[in-house]
């Protein structure tokens, strides 16, 4: 057993096993989470949801994945065409990046890069590139539309998670998030900042453009969004990397504030996926309880409320800090 | 947007009151039923094409008389061909064929309802279903046998 982390945690080796490791954790983790998805909203709508393929429906996400991988790979007459391909490839690239440094059990980390948080905020604001990519170069005005909402939604929803988490950030002096969920071996930082939490979690389900926040692909107005021109793999692809950022929203609010793989008892990556999953049924949750807002709302919420609540929060913390 | 920090809980309550509901739902039991494999209770007044119901007397054998009264009353003529024999040792006649044309019939009930010996009465067939116009031409005795078979 000795010999075999030995050899896994040479370099090119541990390149290859965690790059491997997050690409199967992904897709996995994908399937799963729409399987979740509609089974939660069936029990929620009193339904039962899928059950015809496998047990319990588990299999139909395997289905439906087969299905868009034997679809024809169509590009529309008057696309972009670099722009167009490129967009479903950047989307996902991002995703893989973050969880380089997601500390899933104190050794099962990929790499414990000592600006971890960083790289994740980095590369989560390239999708937003990537669905403006998707959006001009479809050269369709739904897509267009979706595209811009996105592109105003995430700049404006990028501060205040960042100025969420940085009291955190703050309290710990570090950016490692292996040292961040280390210190939060006697008391969890939800109890010290309960407000960043919130404001965190609001942030990232409007990251993710997920319902109440999802006018970037607001079905009932502009189709399908800045994926309308998309079909096959291509369409899976923007699909996955939706499901996974949802995940790696929970996962750091996870980390940041509920202790990460710290827990009594249980292994700690058990702990970890359950905090995560716990926080992925709320997100899935809201999806299923709350209306679409209104686009000047959605800004206003940003600009009015949550920037200068975390920036109130930022303040008294360093205040409280000094102290 | 909100004008007052009243309103602003006001607001933040009502979010909260929304997942209650739906947290409500997740966990009450399911309300849908799954068709092919579970069927609904058919309300007993439910009306499918009619079928022939046992003498009251004899169990064995269906209580048409063959009269004839609900061929004359079916507003649609859907009704045909009822005939009858007389079997040694019985007072009356029995039907032999009773022809239903169910493509016409509207059950309406006028023949469930004329009927002097109460031989007829709705079934509760509700998914029936054909390639031909000839699927649905029923021979409501063979229908009656078959059904006595099976039970």
């Amino acid at each position: 057993m000795n010999q075999l982390i030995n050899i896994i945690s040479r370099e090119p080796i541990r390149t290859i096993v965690g790059l491997v490791g997050v690409l199967i954790f992904v897709v996995v983790n994908a399937l799963l989470l729409t399987w979740a998805e509609r089974k939660v909203a069936g029990r929620m709508q009193r339904r039962i949801g899928p059950k015809e393929v496998g047990p319990f429906g588990l299999i139909q996400p395997i289905a439906d994945a087969l299905k868009l991988l034997g679809k024809e790979i169509l590009t529309p007459r008057q696309v972009e065409k670099p722009l167009y391909y490129l967009a479903p490839v950047i989307v996902f690239i991002p995703v893989l990046v973050s969880f380089v440094v997601i500390p899933f059990d104190a050794s099962l980390q990929v790499r414990d890069i000592n600006v971890g948080i960083l790289v994740i905020l980095a590369f989560s604001s390239l999708s937003v590139l990537s669905i403006l990519f998707a959006g001009w170069g479809s050269n369709n005005k739904y897509a267009l539309i979706g595209s811009i909402r996105s592109v105003a939604q995430n700049v404006a929803y990028e501060i205040p998670m960042l100025l969420s988490l940085l009291p955190v950030i703050m309290m710990t002096s570090s950016l490692s998030l292996k040292d961040i969920v280390e210190a939060q071996k006697n008391s969890w930082f939800v109890f010290w900042q309960p407000l960043a939490f919130l404001i965190y979690f609001i942030a990232g389900v409007a990251e993710t453009n997920r319902t109440p926040f999802d006018l970037p692909e607001a079905e009932s107005e502009l189709v399908g969004g800045y994926h309308t021109e998309y079909s096959g793999m291509r369409f899976a692809l923007f699909f996955l990397a939706e499901y996974t950022n949802i995940f790696i929203v929970s996962a750091i609010a996870a980390t940041f504030f509920l202790g990460g793989y710290e827990g009594p008892f249980l292994p700690g990556i058990v702990w970890f996926l359950i905090k995560s999953y716990l926080l992925v049924f709320v997100i899935i949750w809201l999806r299923w309880t709350f209306p679409r807002v209104r686009f000047d709302q959605l800004l206003n919420f940003s600009w009015k409320v949550l920037i200068p609540l975390t920036l109130i929060n930022l303040l008294v913390t360093g205040g409280l800090l000094k102290i | 947007m909100t004008n007052s920090p009243r309103e602003f809980i006001k607001g933040a309550g009502s979010l909260i009151a929304g997942l209650g509901v739906t947290i409500k739902a997740f966990f009450q039991p399911v309300v849908t039923s799954q068709y092919p494999r579970q069927l609904l209770k058919i309300s007993p007044r439910f009306r499918g094409h009619t079928k022939l119901v046992a003498d009251s007397d004899n169990p064995d054998k269906n209580g048409c008389i063959a009269c004839g009264i609900c061929v004359k009353n079916c507003p649609s003529s859907s009704i045909k061909n009822v005939e009858g024999e007389k079997r040694q040792g019985e007072k009356r006649k029995t039907a032999t064929t009773y022809m239903l044309d169910f493509t016409t019939c509207s059950q309406c009930g006028i023949c469930v309802e004329i009927c002097p010996y109460n031989a007829l009465a709705f079934s509760a067939d509700f998914n029936s279903a054909g390639y031909k116009r000839k699927d649905f031409y029923f021979d409501l005795v063979r229908e009656f046998e078959k059904r006595k078979k099976a039970s």
